[in-house]
């Protein structure tokens, strides 16, 4: 069967009314939590993945799937009228967007960000269904010294590729290979780092540091800012139409963020918000009216906002094809795949093609479901900005736990929660990034089986990692994406890279 | 990495508190893979291997922040302020310490007033008793409907049953 009528069979499934409700929430809460500063994708992930035991998989996957993107979405609208960015892939949004704001032409803003988003949405899940079949087809090949020179490839990516520090990334790193320690060895069922305290014995789970990190930390994080800094909203006047001439500067722009923001999210070369500031320098340079960037250019919004809605649908590409997680929401969505006992892959998609097909189908209904739900009903969402925010923190903290609690209802959870909230809190502080700890966490353990499988067919040879081209290649790339980076910050051109740093999601 | 990060006039002290923590959990991986028996069968290495690379990894990284920290600042910390972060710390440790003893609702109750005072409400009488009515409802919804193990308490079992 070709891939054309994989989707069909696909939209069969997300045709039905459980999953199209399904997808519905999803979106909502995505665009919901895209929209509240201060909480991104991955957060909201974290949150309901604990909710979602007693659910069908396929419908919590597209629901995951569905948060994902209308986080993408929800993010513009913060960073268009609050300029503070809702997720970091935002954070470029709100350097043209605001201006915009501030000179009346918020709706065209955010009217660019929408269709922008849906654009490159539609684009870059149709790549991604498209795509797909290809890579699975080359990942069988794939041995265990391939995954694990893959597997090398995201860890430098993630950590120390982009950023203001190769230390700081790379320091992210090892703490989340040092916590995936802990627990059962996954090949020999030798106990590690457990102390004789039987929690630990299941390992520290993804979704508990995932909102430690997330929701804790940056509600610490916010709290104990001393220069109580005051976020003025934008108001929305007027109408979100945009005129011809926006039009006429927007799809160009869309077209490229695209183009820009897929490869990235596909390839493990980091997540969205480098995506979105690839493509802002591209319009910067393009732009017939280079004058009006820093002053509201449409461009400087139409195109970030494709690029990194494109990016999330890249990211899915190696999740799916590979089970590899390139940045945090991806991780925490690997972690959603396994409680259902699912294992993302090739294999995936020989077992379980409908879940597959039907969650790539049902993006691009979710899709289409956010154009509706951020151009016309954009007022209800900025609503949500004004809700105060000791309401709106201590209600995440309640959420937070509430997921802890309903995992695993044991002190010993909660204690670690306090623990690496702590941890998160101090990380942000200093400027380390978050998402190589959670990519770690995640990706150490089957890293480390890859290694030993790799060794143990070889008989212990270590050359043998390198021994077929693409294992070598990729891992020459690994370490190409490791010293160029550090070459670049040595001779004083770090600031392009921190610039580019990765912040969470 | 909490401790000491209050004045901003000297993040060059911190770099060497996070060296420290970060050797000492490097460390303490060291130590215990130590007491694993390694067989490594046909690898080579086993189930310790890993623990030692993270490990003198850490410690590597702990000497280069060190090092790093003669050269320049760390980061440039703004000014913190300790009360917050003591409040939501101490809801959730409050949470912990009565969530098996007086159920989610109450337990969960004293975060959200707590969290809620560290951003500036501080009026408990308001922000305790709409605490306790949240998690009540998610309470029931979680508990009762999508089938979450929630500790109950005398609450819950009052106005849910038992």
């Amino acid at each position: 069967m070709s891939t054309f009528d994989f989707l069909i069979q696909g939209l069969g499934t997300a045709m039905q009314p459980m999953i199209l409700l399904y997808a519905l929430i999803g979106v909502t809460l995505g665009t919901a939590v895209g929209v509240l500063p201060g909480i991104g994708p991955a957060l909201t992930v974290a949150l309901l993945l604990p909710v979602t035991y007693g659910l069908d998989p396929a419908g919590s996957l597209i629901m995951f799937a569905g948060i994902y993107y209308g986080g993408m979405y929800g993010g513009s609208t913060t960073s268009i009228l609050l300029n503070t960015p809702g997720e970091s892939a935002s954070i470029v949004t709100a350097l043209e967007g605001n201006r915009m704001a501030k000179a009346g032409r918020g709706g065209p803003a955010l009217a660019t960000a929408a269709i922008g988003s849906f654009v490159a949405g539609l684009l870059a899940t149709l790549a991604l269904a498209f795509l797909a079949p290809h890579i699975v087809k080359l990942a069988l090949v794939f041995g265990p010294r391939e995954y694990f020179a893959l597997m090398m490839l995201a860890f430098v990516t993630v950590s120390a590729a982009f950023g203001e520090s190769t230390l700081k990334g790379l320091t992210s790193l090892f703490i989340g290979l040092g916590l995936a320690v802990v627990g059962i060895d996954g090949l020999t069922g030798q106990a590690r780092m457990s102390f004789g305290v039987p929690q630990l014995l299941d390992g520290i789970e993804v979704t508990t540091l995932a909102v430690a990190m997330f929701a804790l930390g940056e509600a610490l994080f916010v709290s104990a800012q001393t220069s109580g800094f005051q976020d003025k909203i934008e108001e929305l006047k007027g109408s979100v139409r945009m005129t011809a001439a926006d039009w006429r500067r927007s799809w160009p722009a869309w077209l490229r963020g695209s183009a820009i923001g897929f490869p990235i999210g596909a390839m493990p070369a980091g997540g969205a918000d480098i995506a979105s500031f690839l493509s802002y320098g591209a319009e910067k340079r393009m732009s017939k009216h280079p004058e009006e960037f820093g002053h509201g250019a449409i461009e400087g919004v139409a195109g970030p906002e494709a690029a990194n809605n494109a990016a999330a649908a890249g990211t899915l590409v190696p999740l799916l094809t590979l089970g590899l997680p390139t940045t945090a929401t991806a991780a925490i969505m690997l972690a959603g795949f396994q409680q259902f006992g699912l294992q993302p892959g090739p294999l995936l998609f020989a077992t379980a093609p409908q879940l597959v097909w039907g969650l790539i189908a049902s993006l691009l209904i979710a899709n289409v479901m956010l154009l509706v739900l951020n151009l016309p009903l954009i007022r209800f969402w900025v609503m949500l900005l004004r809700i105060p925010r000791p309401w709106l923190y201590a209600g995440i903290l309640m959420f937070a736990t509430l997921g802890t609690i309903g995992v695993n209802p044991s002190p010993v959870e909660l204690t670690m929660l306090l623990l690496f909230g702590f941890l998160g809190y101090g990380l942000r502080l200093y400027g380390y990034p978050i998402a190589p700890v959670v990519v770690g966490l995640i990706l150490g353990p089957m890293a480390e089986q890859q290694l030993r499988r790799a060794l143990a067919i070889a008989q212990g040879d270590w050359t043998t990692l390198a021994a077929t081209p693409l294992s070598a290649t990729l891992l020459g790339i690994a370490a190409l994406a490791l010293i160029v980076p550090m070459l670049l910050r040595m001779r004083g051109k770090g600031q392009i890279l921190a610039k580019l740093a990765g912040d969470s999601d | 990495m909490t401790g000491k990060s209050g004045t901003g006039r000297r993040p060059d002290g911190a770099a060497f508190i996070i060296a420290t923590l970060l050797a000492v959990f490097g460390s303490v991986l060291l130590w215990d893979a130590s007491s694993i028996p390694d067989r490594g069968g046909y690898a080579g290495i086993g189930p310790a291997a890993m623990p030692k690379v993270v490990g003198w990894a850490l410690i590597g990284l702990a000497a280069a922040t060190v090092a790093g920290a003669f050269r320049g600042r760390l980061a440039d910390v703004p000014r913190q302020n300790p009360l917050p972060l003591i409040l939501i710390g101490g809801g959730l440790a409050a949470q912990i310490a009565l969530l098996n003893v007086v159920g989610f609702a109450l337990a969960t109750g004293i975060l959200f007033a707590a969290t809620a005072a560290a951003f500036g409400k501080r009026n408990l009488l308001l922000t305790l008793p709409i605490g306790f009515a949240l998690a009540l409802v998610l309470y029931g919804v979680f508990d009762g409907i999508l089938q979450l193990n929630l500790p109950g308490g005398p609450l819950e079992t009052l106005i849910y049953g038992g």
